[in-house]
C-alpha cells in the first residue's frame, strides 16, 4: 500500500503544481484505528499528509457535489462509478474533475472485526505480503486473512478498477465475476422469506437504529437540498423513533438510490450501530440488473433507467 | 414540579385581518381558567408560544400591553405550516399560549428617557405593546420624548392603523408614519424609507435617548449607521431578534448565538451586547 | 463513607432483591454491542463490559419521549387542550453505569434544571433513578475522561461506587440514596478500603493515554475563537457529513426538536433529541438559516461543548471524555484535535499549536 500513497503523493503534488487542479481529494490518516478522513490537500505540504490503505471505505464522490472548483479525487472503483452518477446527474462536470484512478483491494469491515477481536483495537498493520493483516489491542495480536474481514460490499464488488479515470496509480487488479462470487446470496435468501419471516427480518434490521442519518449523509447519492425526511410542508415523517417512522425513511430512501447505487458500502461503514443498510440496495441493485441489464456508474453517458422513459416502454401505465 | 411546557389554554375571542394582502392577522385571546391571566403577567417586549394541538407551537411577541386587561393579543404572520392553520382559525377555536418568555424591553433603564421607536413592516407588535404601555396614564411621566418611526411597503400593509392615526393626533406622542411608496394622493404622512426618515426626524443620541429597532433584517442593516452617525452610542441601541424556537424557555438548545440563548436571555439584547456575540441570527 | 464488600457469586442475589422495588437497568449485549438496557425479570446486568456503543443519556433523557396527549374530537369535552400522561416514576436504578456518563448527568442537570425553569421530565426520570457505578479499571484508547474533569474512578453524581477487585466488587455508598439501595440490596458494610480504592483508581487513570488541554479554553475570546475559520474551523468541516451521530452518541448533548403526531382523532406533542448538525435545526420559517453552512454547524458543536459552556455556567467543558464520538464519527472528526487547537489557539498569528 506504501506505493500506492507514494504514487496519490506524487501525481497530487504535480498536479497542485502545474496548477491543473485547485485542491485533491483524498484521505489522510486517522486518530483512532481502520478510520481515515477525507481531506482536502491544497498545498504541497498538505500532499504528504495523504494516505492509502484499507481504510478508505468512505465515498469519496461524496465530497465533490456542487462544487466548482478544478478537483483532482482519488477514487476507488466505486468512488468513480460515482462520480460518473454524479456527472450524469449534473453534480460536478467531467471536466472539472482529475480522477486519480485507484485499483482497490477492497476495504476492511470495521464494525466486524471490531467484533470479533478480544478488545480495543489500538492498531493494523497491512502485512507486507499483502494477503495479511496484523490487528492488535491491548493484549492481543492477531493476524487475518485480508479476504476475509473486507467489507461485504468489496468481497461482492466485480469493478475494483476505476471506470473513469484520467491517470491510474498502478496496475489494474483483477476483476471478479459472477463465476467466483455468489453475488445476490444475501438477497435471494430474503426473497425466499415467508412475508412475515420477511417483515421480522426488516423489524430486526432496522430496531437498533437512532436516526441520524450518517447512512444517508455519507451517501454520495443524497444530495437532495431538503431531504423527504426534512420537509415540513407537507411533512411526510414523523421525527421520533417510532419503528414505521425509521422503516419509511430506510425504503424510500433505498428506492431513491435505484439503479444509482453503486454498492460503495459508505453507508454500512458509517453506520453507528451496525446495521447492515445494502440489505435494500443490493435488492434494488439487482432488479436493475435482472429488469434492465443495467449496474449504475458504469457509464456518463446513459441516465439511469428509473429516471429514463422511452416511447417504446412496455409498460402500459406510464403512455 | 409544575410543566414549564404546558400551555394555558385559551380561546380566541376575536380576530382582526391586519394588512390589505390578508397576511397579517391580530388574535385576541381569553384565558379559559380562571387564574391564568394573572400568571401571565408580563412585560411590553416579552413573547409567548402559541400552541395549537396536532401543529406544534411558535414564538409570537406579544402585541397587547400590560396595561391592557382581560386579554392578550398576537399579531401573526401566516407563513408557515402553524401559522398557516391558525389563519385558518375561527373566532370561538380553542388553543394554547405558553409564556410570558423572554426578557422584555428594559423598562427600568427606559425610566426618564426620550425613546425613539423604529419599526418596519409586521415587526411592530412589540412595539405596539410598549407605545400603548408609555402612554398609559400611569407610565407617561415616566419617560420624556416618545418618537416613532414606522414604515411599510404601503399605506395597507401598515398594522394597527387606527391605532397610529389616532396616536398621530395625540401631543405627547411624536409619530413618523412612513410607506415606501404609494399613488393615494390623500396620504398625509411620509414616504421614503425607514433609515431615510430616520435620518430626518430621530432626535441626535445622548446619554437620555434610547432607540429601539425592530424590523426585516434590510431596514436594521441600513437604520444602524444612521443611529452611528446621529451619535447613538451601541448600548442605546436596543434589538430584538428571532431565530428558530422550540421551547422558548433556554431547554432545547435550538436559538443560541454563542452563549446566549434568543429565547431566555433575549429577545431583547443592546447591538453592544450583539457586538459580543456571534452573527448567528 | 459506609462500604461494602459483595462477593462475585452473590451479586445476583442481591439484584434478585432490588428487583423487588427497583426496576434494574444495566448493561446487556445485543448483536455485537453493549447497551443499557432495562433489564427483564431475571435478567443480569453484563458486567464484563468496556462501555455501551452509545450513553447512558437516554435512561433519563429518552431520545422520543411523550411530553402531552391531546383529543382532536370536537365533541369532546377536553377537545384541544394538551395534558401531561399519566406516568409512573417508580424508583429505579442503573447497575453498572460507567463514571463518564454519570458525569455527564450533572453537566446535562445544568440545562433542564435552572433557576427560572424546571424541565419537569428530565427532573422525575432523575430523581427516581438511583446511579451505581462500576468503575472503569480498562479505560479505551480514545477515552480522554482524566482531562474533563472526570475520571475512570470520578465518583461525581453516583450513588453507589463498585470496584471490582477480584472475587469481589468492593462498593463505596455515596448518598443516602446509595445506601437504601445497597440496604434493600442486603449488602453489608465491610471495613473502609481506601488504600484498595486509591491503588486501583491510580492504577486506572495511569493507563489513560489520551490527554486534552482545557485550561486556556476559558481565558479564550469567545468572538475571536469563533473566528478563527482558517486556523480551525474550515479545516475541521472539511470531511464532516453532518449526520448526527456524534450529538446522538454525546452523553452531554441535550437539545430537542418538540413534534405534534396526531393519530386519527387524538395524538401527542413529543421531544425527540435533535442535532445541531442538522441545517434544519436552525432554518426559520422565512427560509432564512443563521447556520446554513457546514463550517458553521461544525462550529458550533464545539463552540458550545468547549467554549461557550464553559463560559456561560463556569464548570469546565460539557464534555466527560467518553470518547464516544471520536470512536463512532464515521469521517474522523476528532474532539480532542479540535479542543486543543481551541485550546491553543493564538488570535494574534490566527494559528494553533496542533497540526491539523
Amino acid at each position: 500500500m506504501t506505493s500506492y500513497t507514494d504514487k496519490i503523493r506524487e501525481i497530487s503534488k504535480r498536479l497542485l503544481k502545474e496548477g491543473k487542479v485547485d485542491m485533491v481529494i483524498g484521505f489522510t490518516k486517522g486518530s483512532v484505528p481502520m478510520m481515515n478522513q477525507p481531506m482536502f490537500a491544497k498545498n504541497q505540504g498538505d500532499v504528504d499528509n495523504l494516505v492509502w490503505d484499507s481504510n478508505c471505505g468512505i465515498n469519496l464522490a461524496n465530497y465533490v457535489t456542487g462544487r466548482t472548483e478544478k478537483i483532482g479525487i482519488v477514487a476507488k472503483g466505486c468512488d468513480s462509478r460515482n462520480l460518473a452518477v454524479h456527472i450524469v446527474e449534473n453534480k460536478i462536470k467531467r471536466e472539472q474533475l482529475y480522477i486519480i484512478g485507484v485499483p482497490c483491494k477492497g476495504m476492511i469491515d470495521r464494525h466486524k472485526l471490531a467484533a470479533i477481536v478480544p478488545g480495543e483495537i489500538e492498531s493494523i498493520e497491512e502485512n507486507e505480503d499483502g494477503k495479511t493483516i496484523t490487528v492488535s489491542g491491548n493484549g492481543f495480536s492477531q493476524d487475518f486473512d485480508r479476504n476475509s474481514i473486507l467489507q461485504e460490499n468489496c468481497a461482492l464488488c466485480m469493478h475494483r478498477n476505476p471506470v473513469i479515470y484520467d491517470e491510474l496509480i498502478a496496475e489494474e487488479v483483477p476483476e471478479q465475476t459472477r463465476e467466483d462470487i455468489d453475488l445476490y446470496a444475501a438477497v435471494s435468501k430474503i426473497e425466499n422469506m415467508a412475508p412475515e419471516e420477511k417483515w421480522a427480518y426488516f423489524e430486526e434490521l432496522f430496531s437498533d437504529c437512532i436516526r441520524c442519518y450518517a447512512c444517508r449523509n455519507a451517501c454520495p447519492l443524497c444530495y437532495c437540498p431538503t431531504c423527504f425526511v426534512d420537509e415540513s410542508k407537507p411533512q411526510w415523517l414523523g421525527k421520533s423513533i417510532d419503528p414505521a417512522d425509521i422503516r419509511m425513511f430506510h425504503f424510500l430512501r433505498a428506492y431513491h438510490c435505484a439503479g444509482r447505487c453503486t454498492d460503495c458500502g459508505a453507508c454500512v461503514r458509517s453506520c453507528p450501530v451496525g446495521i447492515n443498510v445494502r440489505t435494500l440496495t443490493k435488492k434494488l441493485e439487482k432488479d436493475c440488473l435482472e429488469f434492465f441489464g443495467w449496474e449504475a456508474g458504469m457509464t456518463t453517458e446513459e441516465r439511469p433507467p428509473l429516471d429514463t422513459y422511452r416511447p417504446d416502454d412496455p409498460e402500459q401505465f406510464i403512455k | 414540579m409544575q410543566n414549564p411546557y404546558l400551555p394555558y389554554p385559551v380561546r380566541i375571542d376575536d380576530i382582526t385581518v391586519e394588512t390589505e394582502d390578508k397576511s397579517l392577522k391580530t388574535f385576541k385571546f381569553v384565558f379559559l381558567n380562571p387564574g391564568d391571566e394573572e400568571k401571565f403577567a408580563y412585560q411590553a417586549g416579552q413573547f409567548a408560544e402559541l400552541s395549537i394541538a396536532g401543529l406544534g407551537e411558535i414564538p409570537i411577541g406579544i402585541a397587547s400591553s400590560p396595561t391592557e386587561k382581560g386579554f392578550v393579543k398576537f399579531t401573526v404572520f401566516k407563513t408557515g405550516k402553524v401559522t398557516s392553520y391558525l389563519h385558518a382559525m375561527k373566532e370561538g377555536d380553542i388553543m394554547g399560549i405558553r409564556g410570558p418568555m423572554g426578557n422584555s424591553y428594559p423598562w427600568d433603564q427606559l425610566k426618564g428617557k426620550t425613546v425613539v421607536i423604529i419599526g418596519g413592516g409586521f415587526a411592530f407588535t412589540t412595539l405596539r405593546s410598549s407605545i400603548v404601555y408609555m402612554l398609559h396614564p400611569d407610565n407617561r411621566s415616566n419617560f420624556k420624548d416618545i418618537h416613532v418611526i414606522y414604515g411599510a411597503r404601503s399605506p395597507g400593509m401598515l398594522l394597527y392603523k387606527d391605532e397610529l392615526m389616532a396616536w398621530a393626533q395625540r401631543d405627547d406622542i411624536n409619530m413618523h408614519i412612513t410607506v415606501d411608496g404609494t399613488d393615494d394622493p390623500e396620504w398625509k404622512y411620509h414616504k421614503g424609507f425607514v433609515p431615510a426618515i430616520t435620518e430626518q426626524v430621530a432626535p441626535p443620541g445622548n446619554a437620555d435617548t434610547y432607540a429601539i429597532i425592530c424590523g426585516p433584517p434590510i431596514m436594521i442593516k441600513f437604520t444602524q449607521p444612521v443611529l452611528d452617525k446621529l451619535d447613538y452610542s451601541h448600548d442605546k441601541i436596543i434589538m430584538s431578534l428571532e431565530n428558530r424556537m422550540k421551547c422558548g424557555i433556554g431547554i432545547c438548545g435550538h436559538c443560541n448565538i454563542g452563549k446566549e440563548l434568543v429565547c431566555k436571555d433575549g429577545p431583547v439584547f443592546t447591538l453592544e451586547q450583539l457586538n459580543q456575540t456571534p452573527k448567528e441570527y | 463513607m459506609k462500604v461494602i464488600k459483595i462477593d462475585k457469586s452473590e451479586l445476583d442475589a442481591g439484584l434478585e432483591k432490588l428487583e423487588k422495588s427497583f426496576r434494574l437497568i444495566g448493561p446487556v449485549k445485543e448483536k455485537n454491542y453493549y447497551a443499557f438496557k432495562e433489564l427483564k425479570p431475571g435478567q443480569k446486568p453484563d458486567l464484563g463490559f468496556s462501555n455501551s456503543r452509545l450513553s447512558a443519556k437516554s435512561i433519563v433523557y429518552p431520545q422520543s419521549e411523550v411530553m402531552f396527549e391531546y383529543s382532536l374530537d370536537r365533541n369532546d369535552e377536553k377537545y384541544a387542550i394538551l395534558e401531561e400522561p399519566a406516568r409512573s416514576y417508580q424508583p429505579r436504578a442503573i447497575i453498572g453505569i460507567r463514571p463518564c456518563d454519570a458525569d455527564a448527568y450533572e453537566i446535562v442537570r445544568r440545562n433542564f434544571d435552572t433557576p427560572e425553569y424546571k424541565d419537569s421530565y428530565w427532573l422525575k426520570n432523575y430523581e427516581a433513578t438511583t446511579l451505581v457505578g462500576l468503575a472503569c479499571k480498562n479505560p479505551g484508547a480514545t477515552c480522554f475522561c482524566t482531562s474533563a474533569h472526570s475520571g475512570p474512578f470520578s465518583e461525581k453524581n453516583l450513588d453507589v461506587m463498585l470496584v471490582e477487585n477480584n472475587d469481589h466488587y468492593l462498593g463505596r455508598l455515596l448518598t443516602e440514596k446509595g445506601e437504601k439501595l445497597a440496604e434493600t440490596a442486603g449488602w453489608t458494610t465491610t471495613a473502609a478500603a481506601d488504600d484498595t480504592f486509591e491503588n486501583l483508581k491510580q492504577e486506572a487513570e495511569s493507563k489513560i493515554k489520551s490527554k486534552v488541554s482545557t485550561d486556556n479554553l476559558a481565558s479564550q475570546s469567545l468572538i475571536a475563537l469563533h473566528e478563527a475559520e482558517s486556523a480551525i474551523w474550515e479545516t475541521e468541516a472539511v470531511s464532516c457529513i453532518n449526520c448526527g451521530t456524534c450529538t446522538h452518541a454525546c452523553p452531554t448533548c441535550w437539545c430537542f426538536d418538540v413534534q405534534d403526531e396526531t393519530y386519527g382523532k387524538s395524538g401527542v406533542r413529543m421531544r425527540n433529541w435533535d442535532s445541531c448538525m442538522y441545517p434544519l435545526f436552525t432554518v426559520h420559517a422565512s427560509g432564512h438559516n443563521p447556520r446554513g453552512t457546514k463550517i458553521g454547524r461544525v462550529r458550533q458543536r464545539f463552540m458550545h461543548k468547549l467554549k461557550y459552556y464553559v463560559d456561560k455556567y463556569e464548570k469546565g467543558i460539557q464534555c466527560t471524555g467518553c470518547g464516544r464520538c471520536v470512536r463512532l464519527c464515521p469521517v474522523n472528526i476528532d474532539i480532542r484535535r479540535i479542543c486543543n487547537k481551541m485550546n491553543s489557539f493564538d488570535p494574534e498569528t490566527s494559528s494553533c499549536e496542533v497540526a491539523s
